[in-house]
């Protein structure tokens, strides 16, 4: 067991050092930190605005380049988060809170220092639960039928929507939606159009890049223009020599660095919880078996490396499901997977033994990349740190040419920008009316495979529903799902108004936490 | 937001009595549209089924979304509450939008060199702060850079300069 998933890993490396899938990584990581860093731009805006630039590619040097510019995007975010206060990604929400007293009191750089640290050791944790639980989830999950894959589904789409940020009804309302949008087009089965009004351009349904680039590209910037302050470069004057940490801070991040990491891997495990929850519940964690709990927000290292570990670990840890089965846990990893669907890569179980050299070169490539962001991160930070003056009012220009750009060179077809104003404008609607769009692109990306699961279950069946709670495995997740609505209306009724906008404001994370610990139960079945 | 007595006057200054009502109409239309596709059997599914039952979730979720307003207290009002900012950005979001129609415009008569330009122009005139030598110089660079990239690096099919006259 333990040998073949180091046979395998050693084959990974062989794939992942190869000359040009190595350069596509280090292109990936690269970008990605200096994208990241910039405020405004978090990893899911990222991703979409550079998937264009991988159509040419072959699969795996693509696949490489996107994981790496969703770990570099990570990192650089972290930057922006601690030495600006302003978290571009919602998981860095909580590193603000003690990572910018930090940088007031002048010790941003060890703040930096110990994050890069932190992030490297929970990443590392991920990718070593990566190697030895795929294989074992893929196993299991070879013998789902249509009815386990659907419930799953289901599973993974409640759980994605409702834990995420935001009220869970209106996640729920979007993942509808994504659903819909998935199911627009030729219909897989009968072949008779859906929704098109008579376009044959949207015969092949919404393009991924259209919609990933008016939600999180086009939607973002109309949220943001003119509404971003002047960015206040007072502290983020840190250089290399600021971000060695003293005896005292290394032996007091120890601990929580690895307590974090051991949370994000746990919360990575439950479909659907990504590296935010995980980060909330690590800092909440942290601030409750401190001995000091009323200091944490002044300026705590532990406060800063514990939910930075553990978005990192939990980060690489949502790999699992997605690679392993197909399921994405949230809009990032549907993103990348949406974007193996792209280079024509059938998502999951038989992903592994179908493409031994994508997930294990995906794999290591993870630790070459995370190697490199550590080496990039440490020594120039100077640099990065300058990237953070460049003013929102170029940014977007340029970044709504890579927009269109991308979304014509996905098909060169002009309809296809066209579909991306549509969806921009009707993005920003939704984020006025207090709707999170990420849950769309989860539900757009599972949307037609759960449709062929639900309707092959469907047949099997003879039409009938009970077959989802007659098997067992099926009937587990749909109780699971029952627990997750029924936990949400508790909550909801018990008068937890907390819970409504935790990840938005850098208020109290008590919401998210207390929600959560009722949902440790799915931990069983993911493994 | 001015205090009301009325509950429907209430409701209608609710930012989430309207997210209700846009998902309740586009349930609907799912719904309807999807009505005319064939819906088949419950064991022979038609193209029409799973589309017309999401718009009838839908349409539940968005009176749940909507009707949630009436139970929640008075304290939801304020900030949170308004469905346009503080500062409307009318002329910049309207640049936003402009910009990619640009790009089709110029990028399909003229070329993807034309089309760059357009659309980072009139993108960046969006900014409060913007000066028109400032937005020349920033599209101009954009434009050098974004089509060595995409034109010779990563060869999109876009000519770079082209003439589709008379039309």
């Amino acid at each position: 067991m333990i040998t073949t998933a180091l046979t395998d890993l050693w084959y990974g490396f062989g794939v992942a050092l190869e000359p040009h899938n190595l350069m596509f990584c280090f292109i990936g990581v690269l970008v990605g930190n200096m994208v990241g860093v910039l405020p405004g731009m978090g990893p899911l805006a990222t991703i979409s605005i550079l998937l264009p630039l991988t159509f040419g590619m072959k699969p795996v040097a693509a696949i490489l380049m996107l994981g790496g510019v969703m770990y570099g995007a990570q990192y650089g975010g972290a930057i922006c988060s601690i030495l600006l206060n302003l978290p571009c990604h919602p998981p860095h929400a909580v590193t603000c809170l003690d990572g910018f007293p930090m940088t007031k009191q002048g010790r941003g750089g060890v703040a930096l220092g110990l994050t890069v640290f932190a992030s490297f050791v929970g990443a590392s944790w991920g990718i070593t639960e990566m190697i030895f639980l795929s294989p074992l989830l893929v196993r299991a999950a070879l013998q789902f039928g249509p009815t386990e894959v659907c419930s799953l589904m289901l599973l993974g789409l409640l759980a994605g929507s409702t834990l995420a940020r935001g009220s869970p009804i209106k996640g729920v309302a979007m993942t509808v939606l994504g659903l819909f949008l998935g199911s627009v087009g030729t219909d897989l089965e009968t072949g008779s159009e859906r929704y098109t009004f008579g376009m044959t351009e949207l015969d092949d349904g919404i393009e991924l890049i259209a919609l990933a680039l008016g939600l999180f590209g086009i939607a973002e910037f109309m949220n943001s223009v003119n509404q971003v302050a002047p960015i206040n470069t007072k502290y983020t004057n840190v250089t290399f020599k600021d971000m060695r940490p003293t005896k005292a801070d290394l032996k007091r991040s120890f601990f929580p660095m690895w307590r974090g990491t051991i949370i994000g891997s746990l919360c990575a495990l439950i479909p659907g919880t990504g590296p935010t929850i995980a980060s909330f519940v690590a800092y909440a964690t942290e601030k409750k078996i401190s001995k000091h709990p009323e200091l944490f927000g002044t300026g705590l290292i532990e406060g800063v490396v514990c939910p930075e570990a553990s978005t990192h670990s939990s980060v690489q840890g949502d790999f699992i499901p997605t690679m392993s089965l197909g399921i994405p846990g949230d809009a990032v990893m549907a993103l990348l997977l949406g974007a193996l669907m792209i280079q024509g890569i059938v998502p999951g179980p038989q992903l592994i033994s179908q493409h031994p050299d994508i997930f294990w070169g995906l794999v290591a490539s993870f630790w070459i990349g995370n190697i490199m962001l550590v080496l990039l991160n440490v020594p120039l930070i100077g640099i990065w740190v300058k990237m953070l003056a460049i003013p929102y009012k170029y940014l977007y220009p340029s970044a709504m040419f890579f927009v269109c750009i991308g979304v014509y060179a996905a098909n060169n077809d002009f309809f296809q920008v066209g579909e991306v104003v549509a969806i921009g404008l009707f993005g920003y609607i939704l984020l006025r009316l207090g709707y999170h769009p990420a849950p769309i692109l989860l539900g757009f990306v599972l949307g037609p495979r759960f449709e062929e699961n639900f309707r092959r279950a469907m047949l099997i069946s003879r039409g009938d529903f009970a077959v989802f709670v007659e098997r067992p495995i099926s009937a587990v997740f749909v109780a699971l799902c029952l627990i997750l609505i029924g936990s949400q209306l508790y909550f909801r009724l018990k008068g937890a108004k907390a819970d409504l906008e935790p990840a938005a404001e850098s208020g109290t994370p008590a919401g998210i936490p207390t929600q959560l610990a009722a949902h440790r139960v799915p931990v069983t079945p993911a493994e | 937001m001015r205090p009301s007595t009325s509950p429907l006057r209430e409701l209608m200054g609710k930012r989430d009595f309207y997210a209700g009502g846009l998902m309740i109409l586009l349930g609907l239309f799912i719904a309807v549209k999807g009505t005319t596709y064939r819906a088949g059997t419950l064991m022979h599914m038609g193209p029409g089924f799973l589309p017309t039952a999401l718009g009838v979730i839908l349409v539940l979720l968005g009176i749940a979304i909507a009707a949630a307003t009436l139970t929640a207290g008075s304290d939801q009002h304020g900030e949170g509450q308004n469905i346009l900012p503080e500062h409307p950005q009318w002329f910049a979001w309207g640049c936003i939008l402009a910009s990619p129609v640009a790009f089709i415009f110029f990028g399909r008569y003229f070329g993807m060199a034309p089309g760059t330009f357009a659309c980072v122009f009139i993108a960046a005139l969006g900014d409060k702060t913007a000066t028109w030598r400032g937005t020349v110089i920033l599209a101009t660079v954009v434009t050098i850079f974004g089509v060595s990239l995409f034109s010779y690096f990563l060869q999109v099919p876009m000519p770079i300069f082209t003439w589709r006259g008379g039309l």
